[in-house]
């Protein structure tokens, strides 16, 4: 096979950014960013930077869009025409990008106690301002903390990893080059304080085994990003006390 | 007699944070809990959770720091007139939920629409003092004036902060507010949707008035806000020349 033959995992078991197998690239996030919104976020996967806005809840546009028990939750995931390497990207949504804002919505969802505001919505935007690899995952994150921050009741955060196998190996939070070269590759969503999965997406081949593995390693990876969304959060606050 | 002095400890929660409640412990604020099981809960929103001990009780008292304004009924609300309907108005109260004030309340008499131009009373731009009538989730808002004080607004400015920091623009007792007019000599009026009314005896007044509110607003979540804002006020009115001095 033609994508075996690129090897993305050096003799010392480093992979080609010099990462260990289970460690996760530099991650940043900042919150209250923007004025107009009511939260927002901007997260840093390596060089994947994501930027998250939540309006809301407020009226519904399209009245009759209104539910009656619940707010319904929006989302739109997009890339922005310069995010990209190599050829500019279409502004017009595309096929991929309108399931990735379904995809994202319903990894949220659980987390979010809409039925506190009937008659209302939510609006989630999330905008790929760089992308190299794990858009949605960065993307979940961001838009986790930003509901947070717009003050919206949630039940947790929500964490989200990408999980892959490259040749043979299980690694974490996998770059561009590496997705697309990937043997498997495996997002994860969770709650991290209840421990509840809201999104499982599975590319490519994994044996029940691997699988497993290949969760833990998800878990353990997503505690640590959920510290440093908890830090961000306390950071706003905290910044003012001194 | 500030607030400072009864608060025994102040944590920060976030989303997900549990917390445990015994037998001993009441709870103010539940609504932004989850229950978890018998005695454990978790915060739902980014709050201030305010821990008192009273001999062997606990008293916790939860403080979200973000989030819009939701309607209560018998809140005072501040509001502005958005639309004109043939015999009521629809107020804008900066909530998810917009509001309607029904004609025969505000004139207080049988209106008849085809006799008399509602805008007569009330058009759109006018601000009001309100108090919610009724709210319920599944229909919306309805607004009343029929209480001492209530009615169109006429005079004075109109400052706008986040709703959940009204609690802390009054204080508890009221402390808070009443500091602020005691020193400013301004009249307010808190509404709960965030809006305060100022009427002040001159400009500066009024503008280290904002200033304050605006502190607080940014500083909400801290403690011995009341003796702070205080200094601040006579800071200000000294920068402005408008006292020299005063003793502590």
């Amino acid at each position: 096979m033609k994508l075996n033959k690129i090897k993305l995992i050096a003799e010392d078991g480093r992979r080609i950014d010099g990462r260990l197998p289970e460690e996760l690239r530099p991650i940043k996030i900042d919150i209250g960013i923007l004025k107009n919104a009511d939260g927002s976020a901007i997260v840093e996967y390596g060089a994947t930077k994501v930027l998250a806005a939540v309006y809301g809840p407020r009226e519904v546009v399209p009245r009759h869009e209104e539910l009656a028990d619940r707010a319904i939750i929006r989302c739109r995931y997009r890339m922005l025409s310069f995010s990209t390497q190599g050829e500019r990207k279409s502004p017009a949504p595309s096929r991929r990008e309108i399931e990735l804002s379904k995809v994202i919505r319903e990894a949220l969802e659980p987390a979010i106690l809409s039925n506190q505001y009937p008659r209302t919505a939510i609006d989630i935007f999330v905008e790929v301002i760089n992308a190299d690899g794990g858009t949605r995952t960065a993307g979940i994150t961001a838009a986790a903390v930003a509901l947070a921050d717009a003050g919206i009741p949630m039940l947790d955060l929500v964490v989200a990893v990408a999980v892959g196998k490259l040749n043979g190996v299980l690694v974490v939070d996998l770059n561009g080059l590496e997705d697309m070269n990937s043997e498997a590759d495996m997002p994860i969503a969770i709650m991290p304080s209840l421990g509840k999965i809201t999104m499982l997406q599975l590319n490519g081949v994994l044996t029940p085994e691997d699988f497993r593995k290949a969760l833990l390693l998800a878990i353990n990876s997503i505690n640590k990003i959920y510290e440093l969304q908890k830090e961000a959060l306390r950071r706003k606050y905290l910044t003012v006390e001194e | 007699m500030y607030e400072s002095s009864e608060i025994k400890e102040r944590k920060l929660v976030i989303p997900g944070d549990s917390i445990t409640l015994d037998q001993n412990t009441t709870v103010e604020g539940l609504t932004y809990l989850y229950k978890l099981n018998e005695s454990t809960y978790m915060a739902t929103v980014t709050a201030l959770i305010d821990v008192e001990t009273m001999e062997n009780k606990r008293r916790l008292r939860v403080i979200p720091l973000k989030g819009r304004y939701i309607p209560k009924e018998g809140d005072v609300v501040i509001g502005t007139v958005v639309d004109v309907s043939l015999s009521s108005w629809t107020i804008d109260i900066n909530s998810p939920y917009s509001a309607v004030l029904y004609a025969y309340d505000y004139i207080g008499k049988n209106f008849n629409p085809t006799v008399e131009n509602i805008r007569k009373y009330l058009d759109v731009g006018d601000v009001l003092l309100a108090k919610i009538a009724q709210f319920e989730r599944s229909r919306g808002v309805v607004l009343t004036v029929q209480d001492k004080g209530l009615g169109k607004i006429t005079s004075g400015s109109l400052v706008e902060i986040e709703p959940c920091k009204i609690a802390r623009v009054i204080g508890k007792k009221r402390s808070m507010l009443n500091m602020l007019m005691e020193q400013t000599r301004c009249e307010i009026f808190v509404g709960n949707n965030g809006r305060i009314l100022l009427r002040c005896p001159s400009l500066e007044l009024e503008y280290i008035t904002i200033l304050a509110i605006k502190k607080i607003e940014s500083e909400a979540h801290t403690i011995g806000l009341t003796e702070k804002i205080k200094d601040f006020i006579i800071e200000e009115k000294v920068k402005r020349g408008l006292i020299r001095y005063e003793i502590k």
